[in-house]
């Protein structure tokens, strides 16, 4: 089994959280507008990003994600007026902490993404998998059992 | 176990070209609970509406996942359709195989892939899934509006002119507000009085509105639709059911000293005073800081002469209950306190004034008759400085980071109105930046400096000096960068306004937000601007953001407008997707109570069976009605006790599972 | 320290016998003569009580059970505990009401561990004259710089001024306390590389045995019902089956009392595998300190915590894992 995937380039698997209101509508403009992005990347639609709990996040990396990123309105457009404010803090700490107990800094990120912005959207992807197909696959985190 | 039917939309070609819906619906058939699957060109179609609304029926299903395009644009039909057929709507679940893979995708095995692990994991949600029902509750058909100035009135009086009655609780003792201080306005110099009293009468007359002035907003609770407001009524010590507003005890009274509010302490008024002529209503106050019957128990000459015998020295506050169905904060302003611009001297020189003092002393109503003279000597001043900015665009301590966006036109209007009057008269304005975009206000600044010759000067004054009865102010030009020193009879300080100083305590009765500066938060700062985040408060005049007064009045008209639209519903149903708290769980911390940006969580004292142990316990409530379902409470919960419904922790986790599932 | 204990047991008996409160929260005799174990004693039992150098445990969180009992209890709190007090006001998981609490003075407390991996057995008592420690031990007497002996939070004491109390037995003569720097070793382990890091942890967690005493002593893990107990929170877990779950155990452990943790360093003194917890709560407080401004959860009884504040201009995420492109 391990060989196989020694053979095989590697493809990370990616989730993305997306709030409602802006992400998750940037993520269906980037669709509108056939802006690729690759296939691995798999979207969670949250009401808003101060809906995601750390435990999402290490849940993913237990259940073999190699990459969890967050995407909500930019601070200062939350449609619920302050839930990024908190989401921005919790993850920053959150990200810091797993950066302090050797986890690669890159596995995680969050990003702003407006409605409006496909274009950043779809780039972004592009680049978050970029990195974490470059940083290998999510030994660290990972939950044994949940591999195959 | 959940029977599920899986409907794969081909949307024309728009999914099934790049995504093989005939593989992933048969993918599908063998996950857990599936017991239908199936795919068609397009499900929104009346004809694919009625294949699920048929296989729903046929196999008893407890729930669909529909592999479609975005939810955002079709879950509400598909939820609809769920309905129509007997299911609850919020068992309806949709992956996005459209926007979000076979658009984005080219290779056919890996869209389709990737479409049939959306599925799944929309699958895997859906095993979780309840049904929710929408909350329904009551409208009061009745409006609060806090604040009498200019934005109150007017969204008070377009409120009432729609059918609904309108409470104004106003805190001093007269309708009016700001404005009412006001000469003239800008940039038509009409005189602020005839555009504002009628409004003023208009109101105090309306059969719908009702007027509570020199009272106070003491306490809010409830929510949209349903707010339970206690309103004290302070004492004026007149009785409003018996004065007839002859004036007598005014004229009587031999109190004189006290300062004048109205006039900013330009003038002085009697112990027993209504704030101006035309104060609305025409009922006395007695402030018992400066009556000598209150103090000493010796006087009671306005009693003596009251012909209609309201005079009540022991009249006390009264507490008022009322309910409403929406609430308009429309708290107003105040020029801020200069005490920190010790440079410009104007707590060392009577001759150094604000320029709401310079209304005063510019209104024929005031003080000087409308003869501008300068308050030390009485003497018409030759040479007038104004200085802009003063506290605006202050990122120092001192100041306001902000522009207060009036005082340039102000500005200008006082220039021109004195060079128009007292043409031999100098007139300087030492500015920053002039800021004029609205209509016909460029006109207005031009005509100042063009036709009245007001000298502008671009710089800041650095410091202004009493001398000699004069004022001598040394400030720069920018322009030809030279300091300038300019002996002056007058200096006017346009200082920064903030947002009265009620307004903070009445957000935190309201649970509505406000930012660093005290202004009320609106829900979005462009699409929903006269709202707050809180349903049912809205938002009008500067108490949101500094305006001028046709901007206010446009905002108050519309905050009256989105008022009108919640009151003229019987019902409001609410999204059911809200937080809910496992009273087992909750440990009564507070700590989701202060990061719900709408107020919805409460906490209870109750009593709670813990696997047979009874106990009181302090738990969180959520208000359904409140509650907006961004999840923020959920997080904030160590404990795990707070989850959203439709978004809940185990059905977030099972999406995650499934898609990383290999 | 035996004056002081003797002040202490009076003022209790004072205030027991002029039914101000009807019992007292303080520290017994444990199973070995250097254990002390919290306590609730009657007038009658006010003997046993016991203050000295091995009196380290917080009492703060005996109080959430204690003050839903009938009648007022006299809580014994040292200054670092009263932090965790206020910080249990906070979240009104402490009746005000139903507890007196008497500041007292504290000269900081030993950490026995310390002392026995020094050679020193048979541990009796203890005398500290401010500069060396004297340890009467079975054997005899040994001696050992203070510096040496004394609990990790005492070295980084946060003062003796306590934060909350209805009274306070002064001290008349306090002890300078050495004053380390508390973020030594975080900053330490925040200079080595991402691996050494790992390895680092991987090292001290997988010496976690799942026996919970760090949840059990920690005064700001005291939910009701934890998430780790509760099967709809997604990481319930009763043991670690692989080295993800201590991981992931510790990693929401100090998530969760982020910002709220005073660093009373219960959790580490209490690891009966030494695992250093308390540099997992720190790298949060420096954090928030270093973010957001500086912190001290417990200082107040109603300032916002950092989790449940912001400010329109707060650093990104991206800190950790490099700048905006």
């Amino acid at each position: 089994m391990q060989a196989v995937t020694e053979n095989k380039t590697f493809t990370p698997k990616i989730v993305a959280f997306c709030c409602n209101w802006c992400s998750y509508a940037g993520a269906d403009l980037a669709g509108t507008s056939r802006l690729s992005y690759p296939a691995n990347v798999k979207i969670i639609r949250v009401p808003c990003s101060c809906r995601v709990n750390p435990l999402f996040i290490l849940r993913a990396f237990q259940r073999g994600a190699d990459g969890v990123i967050l995407c909500g309105c930019h601070p200062g457009d939350c449609h619920y007026s302050t839930g990024n404010y908190y989401a921005r803090r919790r993850m920053t700490l959150l990200f810091s902490m797993l950066d302090y107990l050797g986890i690669e800094r890159e596995r995680t990120r969050v990003e702003w993404v407006s409605a409006a912005e496909g274009n950043k959207f779809a780039a972004t992807m592009n680049d978050f998998v970029q990195t974490i197909t470059a940083l290998g696959e999510n030994v660290k985190l990972g939950d044994l059992r949940c591999k195959q | 176990m959940q029977k599920i039917g899986v409907f794969v939309c081909w949307c024309g070609s728009n999914i099934a070209a790049t995504v093989d819906v005939k593989a992933v619906a048969e993918a599908v058939k063998s996950e857990p609970g599936v017991v239908f699957a199936t795919d068609y060109q397009y499900m929104c179609s009346e004809g694919g509406q009625a294949r699920i609304r048929d296989a729903i029926k046929e196999y008893g299903l407890t729930g669909i996942v529909v592999c479609s395009c975005s939810p955002r644009m079709h879950e509400a039909t598909f939820r609809k359709t769920a309905e129509s057929a007997g299911l609850n709507p919020y068992m309806v679940e949709i992956a996005n195989v459209r926007e979000q893979c076979s658009w984005i995708h080219r290779d056919m095995p890996e869209a389709t892939e990737k479409a049939i692990i959306l599925a799944k994991a929309a699958i895997a949600k859906l095993h979780l899934n309840a049904p929710l029902k929408a909350g329904e509750s009551p409208v009061v058909k009745r409006a609060l509006v806090i604040g009498g100035g200019i934005a109150g009135l007017q969204t008070a009086i377009d409120i009432a002119d729609a059918g609904y009655e309108v409470d104004i609780v106003e805190k001093t003792p007269t309708i009016g507000g700001k404005m009412a201080q006001l000469d003239k306005t800008f940039p038509t110099l009409d005189c602020a009085a005839c555009i504002l009293t009628p409004k003023m009468v208009e109101a105090a007359q309306h059969e719908k509105i009702h007027l509570y002035t020199y009272s106070e907003v003491e306490s809010v609770k409830g929510f949209v639709g349903n707010f339970t407001v206690n309103i004290r009524k302070k004492a004026r010590f007149v009785d409003e059911t018996k004065c007839t507003g002859c004036g007598v005890c005014m004229t009587k009274c031999p109190s004189k000293k006290a300062k004048s509010e109205f006039n900013l302490g330009l003038s002085n008024r009697t112990a027993i005073y209504i704030p101006f002529a035309q104060a609305i209503p025409n009922v006395p106050v007695i402030d018992p800081e400066s009556c000598i019957k209150m103090k000493t128990d010796k006087c009671g000459i306005c009693s003596m002469n009251c012909a209609a015998g309201a005079i009540d020295y022991k009249q006390e506050d009264q507490i008022i209950t009322q309910q409403y169905g929406a609430i308009v904060a429309a708290t107003g302003f105040n020029p801020i306190s200069l005490d920190k611009y010790d440079e410009f001297a104007y707590n060392q020189s009577p001759d150094v004034i604000t320029s709401l003092e310079l209304e005063r002393l510019m209104n024929a109503a005031g003080p000087t008759k409308g003869v501008l003279l300068r308050p030390s000597d009485n003497e018409h001043p030759k040479t007038i400085v104004f200085v802009q900015c003063v506290g605006s665009r202050d990122t120092t301590d001192c100041g306001k980071p902000y522009c207060s966006k009036i005082c340039c036109m102000y500005t200008a209007k006082h220039a021109m109105m004195i060079r128009e009057k007292y043409p031999d008269t100098d007139v300087h304005v030492f500015y920053i930046d002039v800021r004029t975009p609205g209509k016909n206000f460029d006109e207005f600044y031009r005509r100042a400096v063009e036709q009245y010759g007001v000298d502008y000067i671009k710089g800041m004054v650095g410091k202004v000096v009493p001398h000699d009865g004069k004022l001598l102010v040394q400030g720069s030009d920018l322009i030809s960068n030279e300091q300038v020193k300019i002996d002056a009879d007058l200096v006017v300080l346009a200082a920064a306004i903030e947002p009265d100083k009620s307004a903070r305590p009445l957000a935190t009765m309201l649970t509505a937000s406000m930012d660093t500066n005290d202004f009320f938060t609106e829900a979005h700062p462009k699409l929903r601007p006269v709202e707050s985040p809180t349903a049912g408060v809205f938002l009008s005049g500067v108490c949101q953001g500094p305006k001028d007064i046709p901007e206010t009045v446009s905002q108050a008209g519309a905050a009256a407008a989105k008022v009108i639209g919640l009151l003229a519903k019987d019902r409001l149903v609410s999204n059911p997707c809200v937080a809910n708290s496992n009273e087992l769980l909750c440990n009564g911390c507070s700590t989701c109570e202060k990061v719900c940006p709408f107020g919805a969580i409460e906490y209870i004292d109750k009593e709670v069976n813990d696997h047979g142990k009874r106990e009181v316990r302090r738990i969180a409530l959520v208000n359904e009605a409140v509650c907006q379902g961004c999840g923020a409470c959920t997080v904030a919960c160590p404990s795990g006790a707070m989850d959203l419904k439709g978004f809940s922790n185990r059905q977030i986790m099972a999406e995650v599972d499934a898609i990383c599932k290999l | 320290m035996q004056a002081i204990a003797e002040k202490i047991k009076a003022k209790a008996l004072e205030l027991l016998e002029n039914g101000t409160v009807n019992r007292v929260l303080g520290w017994e005799d444990g199973e070995m003569p250097y254990d002390r174990t919290p306590a609730v004693f009657t007038k009658d039992e006010l003997a046993e009580l016991k203050y000295d150098h091995f009196c380290g445990a917080n009492l703060s969180k005996y109080l959430i059970a204690e003050t839903k009992k009938d009648g007022k209890v006299l809580a014994l709190l040292k200054p670092c505990d009263t932090y965790s007090f206020n910080q249990l006001i906070k979240e009104h998981r402490i009746n005000r009401d139903n507890v007196y609490v008497l500041g007292i003075p504290c000269r900081g407390k030993v950490d026995v561990r310390k002392l026995r991996a020094r050679g020193i057995e048979g541990i009796l008592s203890i005398e500290d004259d401010g500069t060396t420690i004297t340890v009467h031990t079975l054997y005899g007497d040994e001696t050992c710089p203070r510096e040496e002996a004394l609990l990790e939070r005492c070295l980084c004491c946060k003062g003796k001024e306590h934060k909350a109390f209805d009274e306070v037995i002064a001290d008349d003569k306090p002890y300078v306390e050495p004053g380390h720097d508390r973020f030594e070793m975080v900053d330490k382990l925040q200079a080595m590389s991402s691996e050494e890091r790992f390895a680092f942890w991987q090292g001290e967690l997988s010496k976690c045995i799942r026996c919970n005493a760090c949840r059990n002593v920690c005064p700001a893990c005291s939910c009701l019902s934890c998430v780790f107990d509760n099967a709809n929170s997604g990481v319930s877990s009763k043991a670690n089956v692989d080295p993800f779950e201590e991981q992931m155990f510790h990693i929401v452990r100090a998530y969760h009392v982020a910002g709220r943790c005073t660093d009373c360093g219960e959790c580490s003194r209490v690891c009966p595998q030494g695992i250093p917890l308390h540099l997992l709560n720190r790298k949060f407080i420096k954090d928030v300190d270093t973010f957001y401004g500086e912190y001290q959860p417990g200082e107040d009884t109603d300032s916002r915590g950092p989790l449940t504040n912001f400010t329109k201009g707060d650093v990104e995420p991206s800190i950790v894992y490099g700048g905006d492109k």
